[in-house]
C-alpha cells in the first residue's frame, strides 16, 4: 500500500550547545508517527541543508537559541533556492524575539514556535502546514 | 511533483535531490520499483556492499563513520543507509545514527540515507535492497548497510551486503550466547569494538571458540578484529580486513555466486509481492477479516478456511 510518511529534520545550528528543547520537539513529533532525523550540535547551514537534501524531509526545523536566527534562517532559506528545493519547509524555534518574528516570516519561515508553546501545537501546526502544499 | 522518468535522468546525471526523492518514492510505494528499476539495472552490480550489524549500543554508527573516512581517503564514493526501528505503537521514527557520522556532511562525495523498518523484522527494511540499487545506479563504489540493532534472529543483512561484519562488545553475556544459532552464525568479520574497556580478551576467546567449534570446511576464517570508535584511525584493521575478505570473494568465485543468490531473492520477493497484490482482487479485506474472527472465536480452523478459499485461490493461479 502507498504510504507517505511525513519527515522531519531536526537541526541544530550554530554554535549554542543546548538541545533539550531540540530533543523534547523531535520526540513529540515521532510520538506522532513522523520520521525524525536528527543531526546532532553544531551544524552549519551548509551542512543542514545537504542532510535536508539526502533524507528528502518535508520540513527542517531549526532550535536556535544563540541570537545569530536572523543569519542562520537567511541562509538556510537561500541554499534551499540555489539547490531547487525551496519546497522544503523551514520552521524554528527557540529565544527568537517578538519583532523579529515578522521579519523571519516575510524570508519565507512558515514558522517560529517560541518557548512555552506546547508539543501538541507543534505537531498541530506542522502537519497542517506540510498538508497545505 | 516530477515524473518518475525525469527523477532518474536527473539521479543518473548526478542530482542528490533527484535519488533522495527517488528512495522516498521506493520507500512509501514498493510498487513504484516496477518503473524504476527496470531504468537503472544495467548500470548496477559495480558497488561493493558491506553490512554492519550487531546490537543496539554496540558503536556501529561510529565504526561505519570510521569506515567512510578510509574509503574516502582511497577516493572511493561512498553511499550509506543506516536503518532504524519504527514504533510499533505510532509508525514514528527516530534517525539518529547519522549523528556520528556528522564530518561527512558536506562531503559530495558522501550520501547518507536514514531509513526505519517500517514494520520489517529482518533487521532491514523492505525497500533497502533497492535503495541499493539506486546508490549503484548513483555511481557509488561502497555502499554500508548499517542495520538496525540487532538481537539473535535479524539476519537478512546477508541477502543483500557481500561482506558481513558483525559488531560485539566486551561484557554482553556468557559464553553461551555464542553458540546459538542465528546472528552468531553470518558474521564474515567479526569487530569486537570498545576494544579498550574490560574483558575484551574474554570476549575474543568466546568468539574464537565458537568458530573453531563450527564445522563448516570454508577457506575463510572470519578474523576477529579490535574496533575503537572512540579514536581517529580505530577501525583501520577492519578496513583491512573489508579487503581481505573482498579479495577473497573475487579469487573464490563466491562473489559471482552471492550475486546470482541475490538475483534469486529478488525474484522471489516480487513473485511473492504479486502474489499478494493479487490475492486482493479476488478475497477482500472484509471477507479475510470476517474469516479471521471465526479463526479466532475457534468457529473455524484455518485450515478448513482455506479449503473453502481454494475456488477463489485458483483463479489467482489463473491469472498468471
Amino acid at each position: 500500500m502507498p504510504e507517505k510518511k511525513l519527515r522531519i529534520l531536526i537541526a541544530k545550528p550554530g554554535l549554542d550547545g543546548h538541545d533539550r528543547g531540540a530533543k523534547v520537539v523531535a520526540r513529540a513529533l515521532r510520538d506522532a508517527g513522523m520520521e525524525v532525523i536528527y543531526t546532532g550540535l553544531r551544524q552549519t547551514p551548509e551542512s543542514i541543508v545537504e542532510t535536508a537534501l539526502q533524507e528528502d524531509v518535508d520540513a527542517i526545523g531549526l532550535s536556535i537559541l544563540s541570537g545569530a536566527h536572523n543569519y542562520l534562517f537567511q541562509k538556510i532559506i537561500d541554499l534551499l533556492k540555489k539547490e531547487d528545493a525551496e519546497d522544503i519547509l523551514v520552521f524554528g524555534g527557540g529565544i527568537i524575539p517578538e519583532e523579529d518574528i515578522t521579519y523571519l516570516k516575510s524570508l519565507g519561515v512558515k514558522k517560529i514556535f517560541r518557548p512555552g508553546t506546547s508539543t501538541e501545537k507543534i505537531i498541530t501546526d506542522v502537519k497542517e502546514m506540510i498538508h497545505k502544499i | 511533483m516530477y515524473p518518475v522518468e525525469e527523477l532518474v535522468q536527473k539521479m543518473i546525471s548526478g542530482n542528490r535531490r533527484a535519488l533522495g526523492k527517488l528512495i522516498t518514492l521506493i520507500e512509501n510505494d514498493p510498487s513504484s520499483s516496477a518503473v524504476i528499476v527496470p531504468k537503472i539495472h544495467n548500470l548496477t552490480g559495480n558497488a561493493y556492499i558491506i553490512g554492519i550489524t550487531g546490537p543496539p549500543g554496540s558503536g556501529k554508527s561510529s565504526i561505519v563513520d570510521k569506515l567512510i573516512f578510509n574509503y574516502r581517503n582511497e577516493g572511493k564514493k561512498v553511499g550509506v543507509v543506516t536503518i532504524d526501528p519504527t514504533s510499533p505503537f505510532t509508525g514514528g521514527a527516530l534517525l539518529g545514527d547519522r549523528i556520528r557520522m556528522q564530518r561527512h556532511y558536506t562531503d559530495e562525495k558522501v550520501f547518507i540515507r536514514s531509513m526505519s523498518t517500517r514494520g520489517s523484522l529482518g533487521g532491514l527494511s523492505e525497500a533497502t535492497a533497492n535503495v541499493i540499487k539506486l546508490f549503484d545506479a548513483f555511481g557509488k563504489d561502497v555502499i554500508i548497510i548499517e542495520t538496525v540493532g540487532t538481537g539473535q534472529i535479524e539476519v537478512d543483512i546477508i541477502k543483500v551486503a557481500d561482506t558481513v561484519v558483525l559488531v560485539s562488545v566486551p561484557g554482553m553475556g556468557d559464553d553461551v550466547q555464542t553458540i546459538k544459532a542465528g546472528i552468531m552464525e553470518i558474521g564474515d568479520i567479526f569487530s569486537v569494538n570498545k576494544a579498550e574497556t574490560d574483558g575484551v580478551e574474554k570476549c575474543i576467546s568466546e568468539i574464537r571458540m565458537m568458530l573453531e567449534l563450527s564445522e563448516k570446511n570454508e577457506v575463510w576464517i572470519p578474523p576477529i578484529i579490535k574496533t575503537y570508535g572512540n579514536k581517529e584511525n580505530g577501525a583501520d584493521d577492519l578496513y583491512k580486513a573489508i579487503n581481505n575478505h573482498y579479495t577473497y570473494l573475487i579469487e573464490s568465485g563466491i562473489y559471482g555466486k552471492k550475486r546470482v543468490f541475490r538475483g534469486k531473492n529478488e525474484l522471489l520477493n516480487i513473485i511473492q509481492n504479486l502474489f499478494m497484490k493479487n490475492l486482493y482482487s479476488f478475497v477482500s479485506e472484509d471477507e479475510l477479516e470476517e474469516l479471521a474472527e471465526k479463526i479466532a472465536n475457534r468457529e473455524k480452523d484455518p485450515y478448513m478456511v482455506i479449503e473453502e478459499l481454494m475456488p477463489k485461490l485458483r483463479k489467482l493461479y489463473e491469472v498468471f
